[in-house]
């Protein structure tokens, strides 16, 4: 079993996200769609870690608690998969190219098994992160 | 009373589908047909959830107060004109009419003006600009196209109706519906499926770890002999569009340009001088390359997993040069899969206003169109802007952290029917309409055809449109400046109470003129 994993970062959408954004931001929909990170079954057994266990997955950027949940489509070994969402957000880059994209995809990511973390609600995201919600 | 309202446009994705059948009760959407899962999440439950916000709020001690829309209106425009450098973001879940009145509020404040496309398909625009497209309406795609490519994109979760609507799923008047051939394939997998269990079961043997590989697929279905539409995936992932193809590429991370360039490579008969590219063998390709010279109509359609990785806007430069190349053996087309409603919308109203479509910088007094500079995300990490207003958009859910950091910084009034996560954080809030449900307005779908959006309820009382509250701002912002001696600028739209914006009485006693008749000559 390995500590940490390196693996290559994709954001993107699930139609779970879509669902979720469109109910409302603070909705639990939202938050159970957006605050996970999809693994390829061969990472998870590497890394100690089973469907619904807490990891903490940190880029250059910064660091992020989110469930772990198995990718069902393929296989995608060395890559892990975000929704889209201020949970994602918290990791990825600000790197532009000049061209106004920051880094959404394709970035080096460390993973590792956070037990008995919690993973923060949108409220309490925001305020870690802006010092600000709307509370 | 319940009544039923036939043809409403859903206001979510860039498809922007016109068949829903919507039921109203008590002036609420209670029902629908038609929809997608994440039209029916905003059209039946999202638009009227406890999110909503329906009076205006100021940041004061930290803490959001509900004030008067005056109050907010003149706090907003104070914050505005005092700033020397305001940033204007969003504008991609509005209609056109209400882009407008943008465009002008920009121009009045010297401030930039930046759309959703910036961190979307803004460098599709870019690499248009620079080599052209070859595009169609969807309704052409829909009855004549027999290859389909998606790559980097899974319009299954984006956009949920993309599929049956217009390319492998729909019954066009030249080319059928693919849906019974992948009824019948999904019957052999589940076949397939439960016997590998059983003999599992039997053997009680676990399945092995299965290697890292990036290309997984079986060796090509001789994809020219299959009859009827084609539908090709190339992504980096299995995705459940992948799931419903004829073919799935498995490209590595970052490595679109490179396939590109050897599928222009094979369709212009040259040579490769390597075993694969981006972990896809060339045999492999070659088959890609001859299914789409031997498709009569193909089209490809990118998204943002092209846009978002490395090369940027030279990945999709890449891919039209290959759609220019295939344009000399057959029909070829390639379409951005465009992401919010009216995200096509914000380019082509500010491209005709301004001659732009994203990126735009007044400070100046004229527009100037610099991306990378005047863009949203690098001017917020330099950190030159004072102030910021967010329309119909969620920056905060939507750019990274660190620039949201930035934003912070300074004051940010946002405009968004319900408290999404950047109302969550602004310092003047304002509450605004649904358009799409509570007005209508005009939007341009993903192929740049506008459609007039519908109303189907009212809104509630006090709430105005998105136009209506920018025309107060803006004209809160001219009567500041000309206290203070400034210049103001000209125009023609008028802010007016909803309540007394009810179409006027026709009046009947107006005599309608005669009809000169011609006399009768003796």
């Amino acid at each position: 079993m390995e500590q940490k994993l390196r693996a290559t970062l994709i954001t993107g959408r699930t139609i779970e996200q879509g669902v979720g954004k469109e109910r409302g931001k603070g909705s639990e929909e939202y938050y159970v769609s957006c605050a996970v990170c999809f693994f390829d079954k061969s990472d998870m057994i590497k890394l100690g870690i089973k469907n619904g266990s807490t990891v903490r997955v940190t880029s250059k950027y910064g660091s992020v608690i989110v469930k772990a949940q198995k990718y069902r489509w393929g296989v995608m070994s060395g890559m892990v998969f975000m929704p889209c969402g201020s949970w994602a957000n918290v990791i990825c880059g600000d790197e532009t190219y000049s061209m106004g994209m920051p880094l959404f995809k394709g970035f080096p990511v460390e993973v590792e098994a956070a037990p008995h973390q919690p993973v923060l609600t949108l409220e309490e995201l925001l305020m870690q992160q802006f010092g600000r919600n709307s509370e | 009373m319940s009544k039923t309202i036939n043809n409403v446009v859903c206001p979510i994705c860039g498809c922007l589908c016109d068949d829903l059948e919507v039921t109203i009760e008590n002036n609420e959407i209670v029902k629908m047909k038609n929809g997608c899962a994440v039209c029916e999440a905003k059209m039946v439950h999202g638009y009227k959830s406890e999110e909503r916000i329906l009076k205006p709020m100021i940041r004061k001690d930290g803490k959001l107060v509900s004030v008067s829309i005056d109050e907010a209106v003149k706090k907003a425009a104070q914050i505005l004109t005092d700033a020397k450098y305001p940033l204007l973001f969003g504008w991609s879940s509005t209609v056109g009419e209400a882009q407008r009145i943008g465009v002008e509020l920009a121009e009045e404040l010297g401030a930039t003006l930046d759309n959703c496309c910036s961190v979307c398909h803004g460098p599709s625009v870019m690499a248009t600009q620079e080599i052209g497209i070859p595009a169609a309406t969807l309704g052409q795609i829909r009855h004549r196209a027999d290859l389909i490519v998606y790559w980097a994109c899974n319009p299954w979760a984006s956009h949920p109706r993309h599929v049956e609507r217009y390319t492998a799923f729909t019954d066009g008047r030249f080319e059928g519906s693919e849906w019974k051939n992948y009824l019948q394939k999904l019957k052999a997998d589940s076949g397939r499926k439960k016997i590998e269990m059983a003999s599992k079961r039997i053997a009680r043997v676990e399945p092995p770890i299965k290697p890292q590989v990036c290309f997984t697929g079986p060796p090509p279905p001789m994809l020219e002999h299959k009859p009827g539409r084609k539908m090709i995936v190339v992504d980096v992932r299995k995705t459940m569009t992948a799931e419903v193809a004829d073919y799935f590429l498995q490209i590595e991370p970052n490595r679109d340009y490179d396939v590109i360039e050897a599928l222009r490579c094979l369709v212009t008969d040259q040579e490769l001088d390597v075993d694969k590219v981006g972990g896809i063998p060339v045999d492999t390709l070659r088959d890609v390359a001859d299914a789409m010279m031997n498709c009569e109509f193909g089209v490809i359609y990118f998204g943002l997993g092209m846009t978002q990785s490395l090369g940027r806007f030279r990945n999709i430069e890449i891919a039209i040069a290959l759609a220019r190349d295939l344009n000399r053996k057959t029909k070829f087309i390639i379409s951005p899969m465009r992401g919010h409603f009216n995200v096509t919308g914000a380019n082509t109203v500010f491209a005709w206003q301004t001659g732009y479509p994203f990126a735009l910088d007044f400070s100046q007094g004229y527009p100037q169109f610099n991306p990378g500079e005047n863009t949203a995300v690098d001017l917020l990490k330099r950190g030159d802007n004072d102030a910021t207003l967010i329309i119909s958009a969620d920056p905060a859910a939507h750019f990274p952290s660190v620039i949201m950091q930035n934003m912070l910084k300074h004051p940010l009034i946002t405009i968004n029917p319900d408290m999404n996560a950047i109302s969550r954080l602004g310092d003047v809030v304002f509450p605004t309409q649904w358009c799409g449900i509570e007005y209508s307005g005009t939007a341009y779908r993903m192929d740049a055809v506008p459609i007039t959006l519908k109303k189907v309820v009212e809104a509630p009382p006090g709430i105005l449109t998105d136009e209506e509250l920018l025309i107060r701002i803006l004209e809160e912002v001219r009567a500041i400046k000309i206290k203070r001696g400034e210049p103001v600028g000209q125009t023609e739209a008028k802010f007016t109470h909803p309540n007394t914006t009810k179409t006027p009485p026709v009046n009947t006693a107006q005599k309608k003129p005669k009809r000169a008749t011609k006399k009768k000559v003796a």
